[in-house]
């Protein structure tokens, strides 16, 4: 039976990547980039999940991290030349004038510098528990937006950085979700997963079980935080442009959306939900548009599908309280019991 | 020689002294009552002996090292173990999982081993999950290693929440209430349950306890507290014909 489930493995990976390259190839530029969008928020949803979900840790500052690895490696990877544009108010920093990695180093150090952030922040924050902690990361998320916002030399402040080359294809971004995908159910499944979740159930009984509360915060805060810098990473360079205004907290409510949405602890369910919330919020832009029902035109009003949207996630909310999967994750051996279940019913 | 000494420990809360100036000391191997009226203190002494509350005054030392204001997770890792008053599994995980995680203080392998799943963290998980079998072996739990912690009857999650505990691979094991809610038939199960564990796992193992027929069948020594201060102690026979404690229990007319 195990082995049976490990060859769907393998062929699920194939066909996988063979659906890749089918889109990368054949996909027309708007409904790629969307699909290329949705690997990202992928990787995003699941860091956020590993903090939120996971450990229970409820914090608002993902956009923060965010904005610090799609900056770091934009201004890794950015010709001089196109820096010298961008900066024109005010020149670079000397020591960016110069460097022009390739994107992988540059995508890795997006994540170790997030992370790195990450770590500081996690230390003096992670002493507070529930909505105090929320707020306590809202605000650093916020500092560090507004920090961007005025190191002109560094960040080129308000104005952002434009131009950036397109890195991010189908295989960029699906390939890091995968990936991610990959080592949250290596991380999840293993002994330090379960402390994680131990956490989340009762931190007094976690404790007492010789768990190290604050390291393990810590650890789960850290990894959280290099996984959003990466996947800002990938935005910026799939976007073209990057901007202090893009992080605001609004960023971080998108994706908290997709994790409660897919289910709060739920690998399969932030995976679900974020290419379920991607595509729906392009399939809604027709409401930000004048609808002409024949009887009755109502004309366009920009953000309309958000309020679409959010009655669905109120009703998703109200009827699904645990998401669409709940704790719930995908297993071929689930799998066959529905398809067994449905075929029962048919007959 | 002494696996636990408490020297005037004591603990006050803005102006209550829940506990004054207790002192015990457990032998190894013993198995020793902490007994006495609701708000006596008992809970508080463990939450101190355990580094959840810091005692305002005293010390504690286990194994000849002092560990007053110790992290409840660093003295869980230098062997000593417990259960809750009011049961605290990890209810939405399932039995397997809880005693699992018990094992995790004691894992070698670092977060990138267990990631990466290197063959060092596969053997360790290896022989946890071996072990953890043992467990629930011990404890009559096997069958029920799927199910969700909270689904089990209430006997059981005091089993399992025992097997927690024992996963940590403690050396004192403190149990509080265990027979909280137990029939004459469980109690008595009980009683035998605490001897064989003790056989079993080396154990030394402090209990408070309301349940006077379980305390009185199995503690070797009975420490008893009132208002925070220990008014006796000594063997059950001791106390139990003790003046003091009589009155404290009935009162006096």
């Amino acid at each position: 039976m195990k082995k049976k489930h490990r060859i769907y493995t393998v062929v699920a990976v194939v066909i996988g990547i063979g659906v890749l390259a089918l889109l990368e190839t054949y996909l027309g530029a708007f409904p790629k980039r969307i699909f290329v969008l949705a690997g990202i928020y992928v990787t995003l949803a699941l860091s956020l999940n590993l903090i939120n979900g996971f450990t229970g840790l409820f914090t608002l500052g993902h956009a923060g991290f965010m904005a610090v690895g799609a900056y770091t490696c934009a201004l890794l990877t950015m010709p001089p030349e196109l820096k010298a544009m961008n900066f024109f108010l005010k020149p670079i920093v000397p020591f960016l004038a110069n460097v022009e990695w390739p994107f992988l180093p540059a995508l890795l150090m997006a994540g170790l510098v997030a992370g790195f952030i990450g770590f500081l922040i996690a230390a003096p924050v992670l002493r507070l528990r529930d909505d105090y902690l929320a707020i306590a990361t809202l605000g650093f998320g916020e500092i560090i937006r507004i920090v961007f916002t005025n190191t002109q030399t560094l960040t080129n402040g308000a104005l952002g950085l434009k131009g950036l080359p397109r890195f991010t294809t189908v295989w960029w971004s699906w390939g890091v979700a995968a990936l991610t995908v990959l080592f949250m159910v290596n991380l999840i499944n293993s002994s330090y997963g379960k402390a994680f979740k131990a956490i989340r159930e009762d931190e007094v009984a976690a404790e007492a079980m010789g768990i190290s509360l604050f390291r393990h915060k810590v650890v789960s805060f850290t990894i959280g935080s290099v996984l959003a810098g990466i996947g800002g990473a990938l935005m910026g360079h799939l976007l073209g442009a990057i901007d202090p205004l893009m992080f605001r907290f609004l960023m971080t409510f998108n994706i908290l959306l997709i994790v409660v949405l897919g289910g709060i602890g739920s690998i399969t369910g932030s995976v679900v939900g974020a290419v379920l919330v991607t595509i729906t919020m392009e399939f809604l832009r027709v409401l930000d548009g004048t609808i002409d029902l024949g009887f009755i035109t109502i004309a366009g009003k920009p953000g309309m599908r958000m309020v679409i949207f959010s009655a669905g996630l109120m009703a998703v909310v109200i009827f699904y309280q645990k998401g669409l999967m709940g704790h719930n994750e995908f297993t071929w051996a689930g799998l066959s019991r529905v398809t067994r279940k449905l075929r029962a019913k048919l007959k | 020689m002494s696996v636990l000494t408490t020297d005037k420990l004591t603990m006050v809360f803005g102006g209550l002294t829940a506990v004054d100036d207790l002192n015990i000391t457990i032998e190894k191997n013993e198995i020793i009552g902490l007994i006495g009226p609701n708000g006596a203190g008992k809970t508080t002494a463990f939450n101190m002996i355990t580094g959840v509350y810091k005692p305002t005054g005293g010390t504690i030392t286990f194994d000849r090292e002092d560990i007053t204001n110790e992290r409840p997770d660093r003295i869980t890792v230098r062997g000593i173990a417990r259960t809750f008053q009011n049961i605290r599994l990890f209810k939405q995980l399932s039995v397997w999982d809880n005693v699992i995680i018990a094992h995790h203080l004691r894992l070698r392998s670092n977060l990138f081993a267990a990631v990466a799943r290197t063959p060092s963290y596969r053997r360790e998980e290896k022989e946890i999950s071996d072990r953890s079998m043992e467990l629930l072996k011990d404890v009559g739990l096997e069958e029920l290693s799927g199910e969700q912690a909270s689904s089990l009857p209430y006997g059981k999650q005091r089993r399992l929440e025992i097997a927690r505990a024992l996963a940590t691979s403690p050396r004192l094991l403190l149990l509080d209430e265990p027979a909280a809610g137990m029939n004459p038939q469980e109690s008595r199960d009980l009683m035998k349950f605490i001897h064989e564990i003790r056989e079993k796992f080396d154990l030394t193992i402090l209990m408070i306890e309301h349940h006077m027929q379980v305390v009185m069948g199995i503690c070797e020594r009975i420490y008893v507290l009132d208002y925070g201060k220990t008014i006796a102690h000594g063997v059950p026979e001791e106390i139990q014909n003790d003046p003091k404690v009589i009155e404290a229990y009935l009162g006096v007319d």
